[in-house]
This record gives C-alpha cells, structure tokens and sequence, in this order.
C-alpha cells in the first residue's frame, strides 16, 4: 500500500530528527574522552578529564550536594504524596478536585515564579540554605507522586480489601497485604520521577539555593559562564548514563506504557 | 474512614505552607513598595518601554520555538504513530530521553556546537564555507529553546495520533477522500488536542526562561525571565521583580486558558 519512495521518506526524516537531538549529546560525550582542550581538534584518547574531574573539590561537593538533595527530596515527597492519594480516595469529589488543582500550580506554574515564591517566603521567615532548597524540591516532586500513583490506587479492587477486613485483618495489614502490592509500581516510579526531576532542576535551586551551595546545575551554569571547562563533559557523559539506567528502569516498571509517559513528561498537560 | 483521610493531613499543611503560602509572598511583595505602602506600580512596570520590549522579545522567541518545534515534531509524531509494530514505544522513549538530560549540559552542548571556533563552523571551514556567527544572537536562543524543548512537542502529538481511529482514515479513503482531504478533514481534527498540549508544553517553559538567553545569547539580549532575574540577584528591586513575576504568571495563566478553551471548543464540534 505504502510505495517504497515513501517508506524510504519516513525511514529518513525519523533518522533526522534523531540527529538533530543526539548530535549535540554525542558531540559532548566524545569531547569528554578528547585530549585537546579545543573543540574541532582531536588530540587523542584521554580518560584525564574524569581523573580531574574526580579530584575537583568544587564539582565533588556539587555531585554530593545534588545526590543528598535529590534523594532526600524524592523519598519526603513520595512519602508525602502517597499518604495524600490514600487520604484522598475517601474524600468527596469536590474536596478531591480542589487539592488536585491546588497540587498542578508548581508544575503549570513558570519554575522561574515558583522558585521566586519559595525564595520569598525562606527570606522573610527562615533564611536560605539547604532546608530552602529541600523545601523547593520536594513541592517540585509531589505533583508527580500523585500523578503516578493516584491511577494506581484507583485501579485497586476495593473488593479484595474488603474481603480481606471481613476475614479479620485489620486496616492497617490489609492496606499492607492487599493495596500496597498494588500501587508499589506506582509509588516506585513516582520516585524515579521526583529524583529525576530535582536531578535535572535549574530554575528553582538558582533561586532558593543558600549563598556558596551550589548542585550540579548551578554549578555548570557557573562554570559556562566563566569559559567551558572539558571535566564538564566529563561529567555530561557520567549523568548521561546515569539517566539512561534510571529511565530504563522506570520504563521496565512502567511496562512501555506511552499514557503513563505522557504524564510523566513533566506534567505540564494536566490541565 | 475518617482515620484513612487523616493521611493527607501532612500533605495539605505542605501545600498551604509552600504552594499557597508563597504565592502570597508574591502578591504581597508586588504590591507594595520598597517603604511597605501599598503601590501597583511595580505591576504598571511591565509597560516600561525596556519591560515591554523584553515581553515582546519573550513572546516572539517563544513562539518562534513552538511553530518551529510543531513544524518538525507533526510528521514525526505521525510516522511514529502508524508504524504499530512493538518497537514503536522503544523509537518513542528514544525521543523523549533528551528530555530527561541535564537541561545545562544541553544548553552548554549547543554553546560548543554554535560558538565562533565551534563544531558547526569548524565543519563548514572544512568544506571551505564561510564561518556563522550564530551564538550570541536572538538566532542562538531560538535554536536553543527549540532544542531543549521539542521533545515536549513530540510526545502529546505522538499520544493524540495513537488514539485516531485508523478505521476513520480507511473509511474516509473507500468513499473516495484524497489523501489532503484526509489530513484536513480526519488528522488534523483529530490530533488537535495533542497540538494543543505540545504547543502548551513548550510555549510555557520558552516565554519564562532565562538561563538560555543569558548563555547562548551571551547576555545581550534581555528576555523577560533575565529582566526578573536581574531585579533580584543584581539591581536587588524585590517589589519590581514580584510585581512583573505576577504580570507573567498572569500571562502563563491566560494563554493557558484560552488554548484549553480553544481545545473544549474543538473537542465539542467532533461530538457533533
């Protein structure tokens, strides 16, 4: 039915874009193994970069700041949000619509109004630091617990709770037993995507971060600014493959569900 | 039950203390002044002629993104989506991972890519071409929030095309529709919802930025994300920065309706 030229057509633009979004990738992963500091030059094959990078104190104490914040964020906000999705399958409708509309602000919202927002309010009552940037991160990440979640827990056969109560289990070993098996999937990837999301954050760390802390994204913004340094891409190859690992994961949990992408890619259609 | 609603408790002092809470501190940072009277004036600002002109410079970037990313993410999402075999949703994580890299290694990726001594100017040198002194101009912030965000763009189009019905478009072709009349009349229609998500998702992200115009535009064109910026790390105007932080909420909050009306609109007429 398709005639071959059109095929051929297709087969070329998807090669297109495809380069158009991993040029740029690849081009900062091959750079990060080249020996010359100049970036149309070829000097050899060198792992120096990832030597220096080891042993730069400033970009250690970024990756250490960034993986505390990260996971610290991502676990409060799990736990958060998926206490929340529970509390709110027994609420009403309305009550339930409200807190979802109230819970799409951070992520409709401009990062750049939201990470001023949370800035204001650390200044005036608390100072900025690092309890101002776990606070920002966390508010980042619950919106996506939820979303991950709530599907879950509304697809969970009430049925089986019940029977397990009649049989004399007591709410809390049911939820355990029957509804938490259930909705682990959900609140694992739910995980994923809060950590994945404070990794990546620029936005909002710039703004709440507490003078001379810096995570890995401010700090290459830094680093740009000042002229580009090769232990950054470096660097880029590292996370590079940290993410790929993470998303592959995420994905396996997910089973190749693109719905569930969509909600995850980064939320912004909820409305 | 009432015991099982308690566990949302925590989350809801959360919200209030930091979603709605800080939208307060917005609110009231903008309209006051710097004494502490009530003022608007920090919200009249945006019609300073150099905060104008830097909402208008955001708006046109902007959209020149999201037509440009719509334009090359449309025929994507579609060959993507008729392609039904199993690997498709291997093809579509694919293009969706760029997404999920470090939104500032992508922007330094371009910044190598596009400098004068660059990558992309050191190929054209080798084919004897003459160099391109892209970065540092409108041109180079354009390219870069296209880059960062199409990937955005492709997936709501890639997820509206899945759900067309392919009986409608053979069904449209048996009683004698050309293959344009099918487009305009079945596919066009019938994406409009993921159109309007993607045109939503990347539109929003590119009008507030500012870290791509201050890296790639090489600081000398001032969007509306650099002009807030700068009110609060460097001329330190708090009351100005909140008060146009408002007026672009309020813009990403209006745009966003009218595109969400226009999508209701568009849903209502295929139910005939």
């Amino acid at each position: 039915m398709v005639s071959r030229g059109q095929k051929f057509l297709e087969r070329f633009y998807i090669g297109f874009v495809f380069f158009l979004l991993y040029a740029p990738i690849l081009i900062l992963i091959v750079c990060s193994f080249n020996a010359s500091k100049a970036r149309t030059v070829w000097g050899g094959f060198t792992f120096n970069w990832y030597v220096s990078l080891a042993q730069n104190e400033e970009v250690m104490a970024a990756v250490r700041t960034s993986l505390v914040l990260t996971f610290s964020a991502a676990l409060i906000a799990t736990i958060l949000g998926t206490l929340a999705c529970i509390g709110m399958t027994v609420m009403k409708k309305n009550s339930q619509s409200a807190i979802m509309s109230v819970t799409n602000i951070p992520m409709l919202n401009a990062d750049i109004v939201t990470g001023i927002a949370i800035m204001l309010l650390f200044v005036r009552f608390a100072g900025l630091g690092m309890m101002s940037m776990l606070a920002a991160h966390i508010t980042l990440g619950v919106p996506y617990v939820i979303l991950n979640v709530m599907p879950k827990l509304k697809q969970t056969n009430r049925s089986a709770y019940e029977a397990a109560l009649d049989l004399g289990a007591t709410p809390t070993y049911a939820f355990r037993k029957i509804v938490l098996p259930d909705i682990m999937p959900g609140v694992l990837s739910g995980f994923l995507l809060a950590f994945t999301i404070s990794l990546d954050d620029f936005v909002i760390t710039y703004f709440t971060k507490g003078p001379g802390i810096n995570t890995i994204s401010t700090m290459i913004y830094q680093q740009v600014r000042r002229g580009i340094n090769p232990e950054m891409y470096a660097l880029s190859t590292i996370l590079f493959l940290v993410i790929l690992v993470f998303l592959w994961i995420v994905n396996r949990i997910q089973n190749d569900e693109p719905q569930a992408a969509e909600a995850q890619a980064k939320g912004k259609v909820a409305a | 039950m009432t015991k099982r609603k308690m566990l949302a408790g925590p989350y809801l002092v959360w919200a209030a203390g930091f979603i709605i809470l800080p939208l307060f501190m917005i609110l009231l940072y903008g309209f006051t002044s710097e004494d502490g009277g009530f003022t608007f004036s920090n919200i009249a600002a945006i019609a300073d002629p150099i905060h104008l002109s830097a909402l208008g410079q955001s708006i046109v970037i902007a959209a020149g993104s999201t037509v440009i990313s719509l334009l090359v993410s449309y025929p994507l999402a579609y060959i993507l989506s008729k392609r039904t075999s199993g690997k498709t949703s291997t093809v579509i994580m694919m293009f969706i991972l760029p997404m999920w890299i470090n939104f500032m290694l992508r922007v330094l990726a371009l910044q190598m890519i596009l400098a004068n001594t660059g990558i992309l100017n050191g190929i054209l040198g080798f084919f004897g071409l003459e160099p391109l002194h892209i970065l540092y101009s409108r041109k180079a912030i354009l390219i870069g929030m296209t880059y960062d965000y199409l990937p955005f763009m492709i997936l709501p189009l890639y997820n509206a095309m899945c759900k067309i019905d392919r009986d409608l478009v053979d069904a449209a072709a048996d009683l004698g529709a050309g293959r344009f009349i099918i487009f305009s009349k079945v596919i066009l229609p019938l994406s409009m919802p993921g159109v309007i998500s993607g045109i939503i998702m990347v539109f929003i992200p590119s009008i507030s930025e500012f870290a791509i115009a201050d890296i790639l535009g090489g600081s000398k064109i001032l969007l509306i994300g650099n002009v807030i910026e700068q009110e609060f790390n460097l001329t330190n105007n708090w009351n100005l920065g909140s008060g146009l932080s408002l007026v672009l909420m309020l813009f990403i909050f209006g745009s966003m309706a009218v595109m969400n009306k226009t999508d209701a609109d568009q849903e209502g007429q295929l139910l005939w």
